[in-house]
């Protein structure tokens, strides 16, 4: 057992917190959320000359072969600098499906390109019924000739407007809520019959509802077995899960460090307001919520990719449970101490709030995950 | 990074697995696990029997018998041993008195004391906390006054932890009240709990038990050879012991071993019919605390890895395993209680007549744990250590 990060590690860690000190200021980030996409494609461009678009997959793709633990230190150093780029929606989602799913053609089609930074990606799998339930797909593929037909909605897509390709969950058989019948399709975000709307989300990323209106799609566009697609869209979630953890925590160490700043340096009766015992134990408290959070983390990412399904379940929801805690916790805080500054779109804190807000709940709150995780406990035993 | 085991670290545990299996008395075991009080013969049989194996103090140097584990194997023989209920060694001497004297003591001290501390032939305990000085140490009173080739102290001790079974206390005296830094005039003294003049008297707690005393000394002559470190830099010692002393109380192994205790328990207990462990307000609350355990094991973990490349001894992070273990353990005690319900009410074991024992202990058990959050260090303490030493403020 050792937590030690290879030297790689550490030199991927600092080059990319170095690239984000100097381009990715707090003033530079409000340009882009504020641009009509909403992200850079000068951004992007420098994560895959950094080699970060490519991190965990094959080297025949043009990647790295890295782990979740790798991702897990780009995800740590984006969260600290609220990085709106659609990275997780790509790297963490629609391309790990494409790797674990899809056929060699696939693979060859889209990897090297999405490695490159010329092709992106997005997951349109949740539905307004579902909440966080993967199983839950209403969404229809029926067949048509050699292809599929594709009729559903798909709401809250994650990055849908910077993707050429969403990657559509439907069903090729059975009912809402089967395991089995659930299918991936690839389609073009521009065919005929999807309507994309796009919308900002709290957390200046941006979010589409997706309609699919008589889409016809062609056999090739199915992504691994037909009805077969529910394993890997867990598995997948599990691995988004533990990465969304690792950005988290970095979100969180920037909460904490600029609390503790401002605790410093805000002087009120003649004092800095951090020489207040009851400020400086909840201060206190976040820090153990950061260590507890980042302990979670570093164990969901190293399960991520090598644990069995009942293990990884287990872990990832206990993991999602103290973070999704974790970033309620801290985030309330830092504001609450920040004062009236603190409600400010003008302060980075506010910011981070937000993020750490939807994070809590992205992929299932602290509720979901508290089902799952006893749902794995009676399972196992 | 790689979170499990090695193969060879695997190995280990299964070695001490099997020997715990083998040696831990089933009488101890079953005391343990059903939270009974632990005589002193209790405690003392335990110690010799890992004392025999070798194995009783493991962080020692290799040359007074020291294990010359790693830190990760360190752990794994902490966590065995609470995972399989053997009884907690008693710290004051191994791991407080001991460390004390390997780092500050003289040869001639080592050489009288460790030897014999190793072996269980002495009890130690501890002289800290006064009636006055609490949370706030550095106020102590109790005073040592030099007199030719011995000191005279005279005062009171109180929360002395088994005082009642100790052969030897360390203890914080006043040598010189004159110095304007209270904590300058503090030395760290060893006094035979047989020499004339010490009286110890129980405090009861609310559980009904004996744990912890009231020691009063008056005019106790103690040689002066018995001066650990040089006199008025008692506190130093203190400082250093404490980082020692909160890296015990994380406790995780137990904190697992009781966590699938109260799992059986809120399977075999039912509401409405079903399990108790079915009922989602009651779950919930037991996989969050499962979950902060999952974490602190990690937390702690890192620690170590930080101490073992570092080479520095524990620092305030340490507070932070003092903190959320002892809140685990008493959220493990509550929910325990919680879980037996209405039959969770018997003050002493031996009220409970009939039914089963380990019911009856649930109650006195979550008022007796209720002190973990209290001692060594009160975790507001821990807050106040961890927001001036790591945090700056």
């Amino acid at each position: 057992m050792n937590f030690e990060l290879s030297d790689e590690q550490q030199l991927l860690g600092d080059s990319l917190r170095k690239y984000l000190a100097n381009d990715y200021s707090f003033d530079a980030r409000a340009k882009i959320v504020a641009s009509p996409t909403g992200w850079s494609e000068k951004v992007w461009a420098s994560f895959a000359e950094m080699g970060l678009l490519g991190l965990p997959f094959a080297e025949e793709h043009g990647g790295f072969g890295g782990t979740a633990v790798d991702v897990m230190l780009v995800m740590e150093a984006l969260g600290e600098s609220l990085v709106v780029e659609p990275y997780l929606a790509n790297v963490g989602i629609a391309g790990r499906l494409v790797d674990r799913a899809g056929s060699d053609a696939q693979q060859k089609q889209i990897l090297p390109a999405l490695v490159q930074g010329q092709k992106r990606l997005a997951l349109a799998h949740t539905e307004a019924a579902a909440r966080y339930e993967l199983r839950h797909v209403g969404a229809r593929a029926r067949r048509a000739g050699d292809g599929w037909v594709l009729e559903g909605e798909k709401r809250a897509v994650l990055q849908a407007g910077a993707a050429e390709t969403l990657i559509v969950s439907a069903r090729t058989s059975g009912s809402d809520t089967d395991p089995s019948g659930i299918s991936l399709f690839l389609v073009d975000r521009v065919a005929r019959g999807v309507t994309v709307k796009e919308y900002r989300t709290i957390d200046e990323l941006r979010a589409a509802d997706v309609w699919l209106s008589d889409v016809a799609v062609g056999r090739d566009a199915l992504l691994g077995g037909e009805g077969q697609a529910l394993p890997v869209i867990e598995e997948i979630a599990d691995y988004a899960t533990a990465l969304l953890c690792a950005e988290a925590v970095g979100a969180i160490r920037y909460a904490n460090d600029t609390t503790l700043e401002y605790l410093k340096t805000r002087r009120q009766f003649g004092v800095p307001i951090g020489s207040f015992q009851a400020l400086q134990h909840r201060m206190v408290e976040m820090v153990i919520s950061y260590e507890q959070a980042r302990s979670m983390a570093c164990l969901a990412c190293v399960k991520a990719d090598t644990a069995g399904p009942a293990e990884r379940q287990r872990v990832i929801s206990a993991a999602k449970i103290k973070v999704a805690d974790a970033c309620r916790h801290v985030s309330q805080e830092a504001v609450q101490m920040h004062g009236g500054m603190g409600m400010t779109d003008e302060l980075k804190v506010s910011h981070t709030f937000r993020r750490l807000t939807m994070i809590g709940q992205t992929f299932g709150d602290a509720e979901h995950h508290l089902e799952r995780f006893a749902a794995c406990e009676a399972a196992g035993g | 990074m790689d979170l499990n085991y090695s193969t060879e670290e695997l190995a280990f545990r299964d070695d001490v697995r099997s020997w715990l299996r083998g040696n831990l008395p089933a009488d101890l075991k079953q005391k343990v696990e059903s939270y009974q009080e632990l005589s002193k013969e209790d405690l003392l049989g335990w110690h010799r029997i890992l004392a025999k194996k070798g194995w009783v103090a493991p962080d020692w140097p290799v040359e007074w018998g020291g294990t010359g584990w790693s830190v990760t194997e360190r752990y794994i023989f902490e966590e065995e041993c609470g995972y399989a209920a053997t009884p907690s060694l008693v710290a004051f001497g191994l791991r407080m008195c001991a460390p004390v004297l390997l780092r500050f003591g003289t040869e001639a001290q080592k050489k009288r004391f460790l030897p014999r501390i190793y072996n269980g032939e002495d009890f130690w305990c501890q002289g800290y906390s006064e009636p006055g000085s609490g949370s706030d140490l550095a106020s102590l009173k109790t005073k040592a006054v030099r007199q030719g080739d011995h000191y005279v102290v005279t005062g009171q001790k109180i929360w002395t932890t088994l005082a009642h079974h100790a052969d030897w206390i360390f203890c914080l005296v006043r040598t010189d009240p004159t110095q304007a830094k209270r904590q300058d005039g503090i030395s760290f003294l060893l006094i035979d709990m047989k020499t004339p003049g010490i009286t110890v008297r129980p405090i009861i707690l609310m559980d009904g038990g004996h744990e912890t005393n009231e020691v009063f000394f008056d005019d106790v002559k103690v040689p002066a050879e018995n001066l650990v470190h040089e006199e008025g830099r008692g506190w130093t010692v203190a400082k250093y012991l404490l980082g020692y002393e909160r890296m015990g109380t994380g406790r995780i192994g137990a904190s697992k071993r009781e966590l699938a205790r109260l799992k059986e328990l809120a399977a075999h207990h039912t509401k409405n019919g079903h399990p108790l462990i079915e009922d989602a307000r009651f779950r919930d609350r037991l996989t969050r605390v499962e979950v902060e355990l999952m974490a602190l094991e990690i937390t702690n973990l890192r620690f170590l890895d930080q101490m073992r490349r570092s080479g520095k001894p524990p620092g305030a992070d340490v507070s932070m395993l003092k903190i959320k273990g002892t809140e685990i353990q008493q959220a493990i005690t509550e929910l325990m209680m919680q879980a037996a319900g209405p039959l969770a009410q018997a003050y002493r074991p031996v009220d409970a007549m009939d039914f089963d024992h380990f019911t009856a202990r649930l109650a006195p058990r979550y008022c007796n744990m209720r002190k973990a959050t209290i001692y060594a260090g009160s975790n507001e303490i821990q807050r106040n250590i961890i927001a001036k030493a790591t945090l700056g403020l």
